[in-house]
């Protein structure tokens, strides 16, 4: 399926067995290059509203190539070139429209990243950064906001004493759910997950994966990750994606229980990886 | 450690031949170790110099704690040594030092950090490889040459602005040396923001924060320790300058905390005691050590808080 | 729909707004380096006017003298060189031997920790303290005297953690395989380290080399502390006249004068035709310490650009 328009809407929710689902975004035709070496070719797939999307692969597949043209993260380093285009609904913005501004674009889609990378401030202020950033200054606006966030990110019971300490002194998968309040508080469209888990033990994990299937009724969700078991635990559809290039898009469950293509089968049933 | 040779460990050769070349291996071994020896040797002088400093310091300050007590050095509100009504207080030279030492960082801290954002933050590559070695060069200049640029160009330039502006001032050397010390200040806060490491950058500016924010929200507050190791390496060699405020400040202690007046500094006296000519032994000889006694206190002080924020910063990342 | 196109128009308003500072800071991160730039150019400038009309031949060949138009550099010069030869004679010897020892035979133990902590304190000691040092201990401790030998000395006990310092990060730059190979032939240490480290750190020890040469060229205050005099009409002995074996390092014991110090002297007079001198001898002094500053520079620069390992 290299470089096949992206399914219909009918045919995949039909598999899901519920009506269509309206599209958050969608990549058209994304190709990119860094320098001269191309890392995606022609990556055309939909991002269905208030559900979680991941994408899954082998190493070096491109996933989190993907994932950082959401958010225009490729632009902070010189050489790099997108081709195509990603739309964000309702308003029909292409992201990667050099005209648009990529600061806009992070105001609207916040991301967490695989290593969890707290500001060096304290708890309250890391969560009320993204407020700030967008001028938000009344102290009870803010109060509200790092609270709501702090909740949706199941950590507000474990750190509403404590919320002027450093959030270095958290631990990893507190430090973890901390950037998930911070990339919440600021109301986002899409969040981004780029490989959430990968830094984490078991246990912090699972409390992650809890809180991703929450999460998805509130924001949509687009995850990357390299454990296929968490992809089937926690998305509604599925991407596999293979030097570059997307092979298949599906409800999850098509993709792990009947997948269309051989290749994704192979990688699925760990025959290569 | 020396390699063993195929022919050795073989072991079948005659004798005369394995313990001609044994010996010839304890020779080079010995060499070996005559020369470690002898590198270490080299290496311990940096030991001997301190050791030397500290010994020499001492031993003449205390003969010259002998005659002034340590109370007068302290209180005393006169440093007048050569006078025939001599006067021990270490407080004019002080003021002086400490005087000047503030103009300069007034300057060398807003620019220095200015500088050292920009160029870690904002600057595109090729002002970047152009400004650094500049301000190498700027460091590189001779501090006697600073010195007359103070008192021949900038004292004449501040006289036009302040009227009444003494020929000798603490003012005019202590911009000049407050120049002198920015590249001090921007190289080590410069390394201390280049030692931020980039996913604390990513993550600000997904949070849809510019340039300036995550700089001056983000990076500098993670690099604090390093911007102070940065600040405190400035004052340490702002308390230790010698020449330009020999030249442009005069050298008559004066007890003020007036930029706009002459004084001496603990360096500039040593310099005028040591243009003179005063006989070995004697109390005016030995204040000169008693003055770099307390030299070496002060900036030892802020070398070792300096090297251990630098340790700090280093070790977070 | 209106709502989200609301949204949209106030935060491109914010971001608008927000990355005006990043223009703002720009431009006064320019400013600042531009202080530094007009100063040196101003500097520059000030000596050049007031000090190029006195560059002349004579001025190279005669002495200072009470007119200040007959005055000049020589005897300066010549000690600055003279100072420089001892410098650099104690000086590379003993940093590089630190430094190699440093990188290549120390044990991890307290011995060198100590050692290492001296080398960073005394990067730190202001330089009249050295000269304090050298007052003490050389001039009446050794018995030295008011001479060259001295001054050398000082200075380079100055410069020696610039370049122990230079001789260790160009060591640490060679890589590991380099050692390893010479190990595995049966080089013993000194073997590698002479035939294969040095020659390949030596651009690296270079640098250092020259920026604390540029460095001790143009120290004043420790010099002016062991008692170099400021009004120097004579050359210190000549080297290799005199009776062997004796007299001929008499040249090293001849009480002496410096450029830095000579410009000092004449800064100091109040009559301006003095200044013109001074101005004059700081332009030598400064040619002198930025082209040594600016080679040093570049040998590194070229030194990372054609380095592959």
């Amino acid at each position: 399926m290299v470089g096949a328009p992206a399914p219909e809407i009918a045919s995949v929710t039909a598999a899901a067995g519920g009506p269509p689902a309206p599209k958050k975004s969608e990549t058209r035709e994304l190709s990119f290059y860094y320098g001269g070496f191309q890392a995606l070719n022609g990556i055309s797939m939909p991002i269905y509203e208030k559900k979680v999307t991941a994408l899954i692969g082998p190493s070096g597949c491109g996933k989190s190539t993907v994932l950082r043209c959401f958010n225009r993260m490729h632009d902070l380093y010189p050489g790099n070139r997108y081709e195509g285009s990603i739309m964000l609904y309702p308003d029909n913005t292409n992201i990667l429209n050099p005209v648009v501004d990529p600061i806009e674009v992070r105001m609207r889609i916040s991301m967490v990243f695989q290593k969890p990378n707290p500001f060096p401030k304290s708890i309250y202020e890391n969560v009320a950064y993204g407020l700030r950033v967008r001028g938000e200054r009344k102290r009870a606006m803010l109060d509200e906001k790092v609270e709501e966030a702090l909740r949706n990110a199941a950590l507000w019971d474990e750190v509403k004493t404590r919320l002027n300490e450093l959030a270095f002194n958290l631990s990893g998968g507190q430090q973890q759910r901390l950037c998930i309040a911070r990339a919440l508080a600021a109301d986002p469209e899409i969040l981004l997950f780029d490989e959430p888990t990968s830094a984490l033990d078991p246990i912090a994990t699972a409390s992650i994966e809890q809180l991703i299937a929450e999460l998805k009724e509130k924001v949509t969700i687009l995850i990357v990750t390299h454990n296929m078991q968490q992809a089937a635990r926690v998305s509604d559809y599925t991407a596999y994606m293979y030097l570059g290039e997307l092979i298949e898009f599906d409800a999850t469950d098509t993709i792990f229980i009947k997948p269309k293509v051989k290749q994704t089968e192979d990688y699925i049933t760990g025959r290569f990886g | 450690m020396t390699a063993v040779s195929h022919a050795e460990r073989i072991g079948e050769l005659p004798d005369s031949f394995v313990s001609h070349r044994l010996a010839r291996r304890k020779l080079r071994h010995v060499k070996e170790r005559i020369i470690e020896f002898v590198l270490f040797l080299a290496a311990c002088v940096s030991v001997a110099t301190t050791i030397g400093i500290v010994v020499i310091l001492l031993t003449e300050s205390v003969v010259f704690f002998q005659q002034v007590s340590l109370w007068d050095f302290l209180t005393d509100t006169q440093w007048t040594p050569l006078f025939a009504d001599a006067h021990y207080g270490i407080l004019p030279l002080l003021s002086g030092t400490v005087v000047s030492s503030m103009v300069a960082l007034v300057v060398a801290i807003p620019l220095g950090t200015i500088i050292a954002i920009y160029l870690s933050e904002f600057a595109p590559f090729s002002v970047r490889e152009v400004a650094k070695p500049f301000l190498e060069l700027l460091a590189g200049v001779p501090t006697i040459v600073y010195g007359y640029f103070a008192l021949l160009f900038v004292t004449p330039l501040l006289q036009k602005l302040i009227p009444g502006l003494p020929g000798f001032n603490l003012l005019s050397a202590g911009i000049v040396m407050g120049i002198m010390i920015i590249p001090t200040v921007s190289s080590v806060s410069e390394d201390a923001m280049r030692a931020v490491p980039m996913a604390l950058r990513e993550g600000s500016y997904a949070m849809g924060a510019t340039r300036f924010q995550t700089a001056i929200r983000v990076v500098t507050p993670a690099a604090f320790s390093g911007i102070a190791a940065g600040y405190i390496l400035g004052i340490s060699r702002a308390v230790g300058e010698t020449m330009i405020l020999a030249v442009a400040a005069g050298m008559q202690p004066n007890l003020t905390w007036n930029p706009l007046e002459p004084a001496a500094t603990i360096t500039a006296y040593i310099v005028q005691v040591a243009l003179g000519d005063l006989p070995h032994g004697s109390i005016g000889y030995q204040t000169i050590f008693a003055a770099g006694l307390s030299l070496v206190l002060m900036t030892l002080f802020f070398n070792v808080l300096g090297h251990m924020l630098r340790r700090r910063y280093r070790q977070a990342y | 729909m209106t709502e989200q196109t609301a949204r949209l128009e106030s935060i491109r308003a914010l971001i608008t707004r927000h990355k005006r500072w990043d223009v703002v800071f720009a431009t006064l991160g320019l400013i600042a380096l531009m202080v530094g730039v007009l100063t040196f150019a101003a500097l520059f400038a000030q000596m050049a006017m007031d000090g190029a009309p006195r560059l002349s031949w004579d001025f190279f060949t005669s002495f200072p003298s009470r007119k200040p138009d007959q005055a000049g550099i020589l005897s300066a010069w010549v000690g600055s060189t003279l100072v420089m030869v001892v410098t650099a004679a104690t000086a590379v010897p003993l940093g590089v031997g630190a430094g190699v020892y440093l990188e290549e035979y120390a044990p991890k133990n307290w011995m060198t920790d100590l050692i290492e902590i001296n080398v960073t304190n005394l990067a730190g000691v202001p330089s009249i303290v050295y000269g304090l040092l050298a007052l003490g201990l050389f001039v009446y401790g050794f018995g030295l005297g008011q001479s060259i030998l001295t001054a050398g000395l000082t200075l380079a006990l100055l410069i020696l953690p610039v370049v122990i310092v230079a001789t260790r990060e160009a060591i640490r730059s060679i890589p590991a395989m380099i050692r390893e190979g010479a190990y595995a032939l049966g080089a013993t240490k000194w073997q590698t380290t002479s035939h294969h480290i040095l020659p390949y750190s030596l651009p690296g020890i270079m640098t250092g080399v020259i920026i604390g040469m540029a460095r001790a060229i143009g120290e004043t205050a420790p010099v002016i502390t062991i008692g170099a005099l400021t009004f120097i009409a004579f050359l210190p002995a000549a080297p290799f006249t005199g009776d062997p074996p004796a007299g001929i390092f008499d040249w090293v014991m001849s009480p002496f004068t410096v450029m830095p110090i000579q410009m000092f002297n004449w800064t100091s007079r109040p009559e301006a035709a003095f200044h013109h001198n001074a101005a004059a001898a700081g332009l030598v002094l400064v040619m002198m310490t930025l082209s040594m500053n600016a080679l040093a520079i570049y040998i590194r620069y070229r030194l990372r650009k054609t380095l592959k390992w």
